[in-house]
């Protein structure tokens, strides 16, 4: 490292020129345009997604994603359900921030159905969105730092990601695709020991983040391949869309958390962690510092955990607790008008964006008044933060068109849909 | 495999009937049968001969069950994912708690020249069905295929346009029902394929989908079988060929 914060090897890889390129050899042969085919079955991908790449010698010089290998249709898929029901199939969106998708979805139906949410349920969203952004960012880790060729970074991140894993296994009964959140709070109440099992992961995560930053801060391939490249200014980020970590690792301290806060996110003590110029390097810092903060806001929230219901008590939008069904007769027929036709919601369109790992997940519900919504549209952060990869790797070179799709950390099932 | 054996059983007096029970059995005493001609099994060989006998009929099944198992041991399965099982069963069943590699399972290969294992972890498009199958087809023989989830066996939760399920367009050796499984269900369907490779190491899917003669073999090179040998590195060839195809060298 000199003086510059530039590697030796990275200075001596930028000085190769390209000038001799395009230029006829003295044998006849001469130098053009390689189009290469990345994917849709590709390790470095991320999933399915395809890349055709122009390469000049092993520079990129322009990127075309297509993608569509996982279209699944959901989106149409909700529309033929009643609003309840749509619940499990938008979690399955952007698979890897689940809590995400179904709390996107429940608060536009909330916003339009006007169901208050107790205290005590947004509490709850809290610590399972935070423990899901956690999740999301070592998976992130585990696999953009196998991209790079650190392999044991994979076996600890997904460690972790076991524990957490258990932790909605204990609150919810699956791993994956909880089907926690619901419309006017969340399905169950935590079960006795959670709040203990929770402090227990919450004390040791820091210190395993610590280990992570040990093994990669100090890692010399893993800075030369990361500082300095791609760098793209925030300015160009927000004319392409581009919202979440990627954007923050520019300098703009956007985070819809502090910026718009929904499910009592105004009651916690939290930083946003910001970078300097945006390159690999600063989304790689910006991530792995977000995961303290939410470590930070999972300990507020389990400490100031309101007592109170867990649900809304309107029978018209949440199912009456089971032992009511045996005595009240009211309960009985909610009950049944919830589970064969589901709740009505007034006519009318809503808007609401929360802060993903991602970026920005909005989801858009609009209702004509009947049972079923006629309208579900996921703003998805990994689909907009897909079209800034040009800007990011276009003339560099190959191998940082690795690094950078790693950064760019997409989740094709939430760019497919 | 399983063994059961209780101790003590084989010493003394059994061990000597036994002994004496596989040398019977090694002289061609096993013919002894209601199917099996007399003469057949009374036949009694010395020497070369015999030696012949032995090699002909007990060491090619041993080694038969020999190689089947050492397969069913050393899978080496395609590094392939769709969608949500894809974070279960590649990753979370190589991470250190499932930790597929007890089974020798975890050697996952980018490339389907190498593999002769595909999951099918996830949700298959219309759009993505192609090239899965092209995938299978560059695998080479033997192979088999997991599907992993509902999606991928019965499209599962969205049953629209957009998907298919893997049983339309390429055999399935093992369902593994969930959605998206746990790792110890990958696990469970894992061993069952295990188990599958072990019994029936000749591969019966060809029985199931009808596709008896579309095995790819070298390309023959004599006059054995329609003549001069193609200049391919395999040929599908048979009479049994759903797709009509012929020899390519022809």
């Amino acid at each position: 490292m000199n003086a510059t914060g530039v590697s030796e090897y990275r200075r001596r890889e930028e000085s190769i020129t390209l000038s001799a390129m395009g230029k006829p050899h003295p044998d006849g042969s001469h130098d053009e345009l390689l189009t290469l085919n990345f994917g849709p079955h590709h390790p470095a991908t991320h999933g399915v997604l395809r890349l055709l790449v122009n390469l000049q010698g092993e520079v990129v010089r322009s990127i075309k994603p297509i993608i569509g290998y996982v279209h699944t249709g959901i989106e149409k898929t909700a529309e033929d359900k009643a609003y309840w029901k749509v619940i499990p199939v938008v979690e399955r969106m952007d698979y890897a921030s689940y809590y995400f998708n179904a709390t996107a979805y429940c608060c536009a139906v909330e916003t339009l159905a006007e169901v208050e949410v107790p205290k005590r349920a947004q509490y709850l969203r809290v610590i399972h969105l935070e423990l899901n952004r956690i999740a999301s960012h070592l998976l992130w880790l585990g696999t953009s730092a196998l991209d790079l060729g650190a392999i044991s970074m994979f076996w600890y991140c997904f460690r972790e990601r076991e524990q957490i894993l258990d932790l909605f296994e204990m609150s919810s009964g699956q791993r994956m695709h909880t089907r926690y959140i619901q419309v006017g709070g969340v399905i169950e109440d935590i079960p006795r020991g959670f709040e203990e099992k929770v402090r227990a992961f919450t004390s040791v995560m820091p210190g395993r983040a610590d280990q992570y930053n040990a093994l990669l801060h100090s890692n010399e391939i893993v800075l030369a391949r990361l500082r300095g490249t791609c760098a793209v200014d925030a300015d160009t980020l927000l004319s392409l869309g581009v919202t979440g970590p990627l954007l923050r690792a520019a300098g703009n301290p956007w985070d819809l958390r502090k910026a718009d806060p929904y499910s009592s996110y105004e009651d916690f003590q939290f930083k946003i962690p910001v970078g300097t110029v945006g390159d690999n390097y600063d989304r790689f810092a910006v991530r792995v510092a977000e995961m303290y903060e939410s470590v930070k806001i999972i300990e507020q929230a389990i400490e100031g955990l309101p007592e109170g219901p867990h649900i809304t008590t309107d029978r018209k939008v949440a199912l009456p607790p089971r032992h009511e069904l045996a005595t009240s007769m009211e309960a009985l027929i909610h009950h049944f008008k919830l589970v064969t036709e589901g709740f009505r919601v007034p006519p009318g369109e809503v808007y609401f964006p929360i802060e993903s790992p991602r970026g920005e997940l909005g989801c858009f519900v609009r209702s004509d008044g009947s049972s079923k919504p006629a309208r579900v549209h996921m703003r998805d952060p990994s689909f907009v933060n897909l079209q800034a990869l040009s800007a990011m790797a276009e003339g560099s070179y190959i191998a940082d068109l690795i690094a950078t799709l790693a950064m760019l950390d997409p989740i094709l099932g939430g760019i497919d849909r | 495999m399983e063994v059961r054996r209780k101790h003590g059983q084989a010493s003394g007096g059994a061990l000597r009937v036994r002994r004496a029970r596989s040398r019977e059995l090694l002289r061609g005493a096993e013919l002894h049968g209601p199917n099996v001609p007399r003469h057949v099994a009374t036949v009694d060989l010395e020497g070369e001969e015999l030696e012949r006998y032995v090699h002909e009929r007990v060491l090619t099944t041993t080694l038969e069950k020999a190689v089947a198992w050492g397969r069913s041991n050393s899978f080496f399965p395609l590094a392939f994912g769709l969608a949500c099982c894809a974070l279960e069963a590649p990753m979370h069943v190589v991470a250190s708690r499932v930790d597929i590699a007890r089974f020798g399972f975890e050697a996952f290969r980018a490339s389907p020249r190498q593999a002769d294992l595909i999951i099918l972890s996830g949700r298959v498009s219309i759009k993505m069905a192609p090239i899965i199958r092209r995938l299978y087809d560059q695998m080479l023989e033997p192979k088999w295929a997991i599907s992993m989830g509902a999606c991928c066996s019965s499209m599962g939760v969205f049953n629209n346009y957009a998907l298919v399920p893997a049983d339309k367009f390429m055999p399935i050796d093992v369902h593994v029902p969930g959605c998206p499984p746990r790792p110890e269900a990958l696990m469970h369907g894992i061993l069952k394929l295990r188990k599958m490779v072990q019994e029936h190491p000749d591969a019966p899917w060809r029985e199931r989908y009808g596709a008896i003669g579309t095995e790819e073999r070298r390309p023959s090179t004599g006059g054995e079988q329609g003549g001069a040998g193609s200049p391919e590195g395999s040929v599908l060839r048979g009479a049994a060929n759903p797709r009509g195809e012929g020899p390519a060298g022809a």
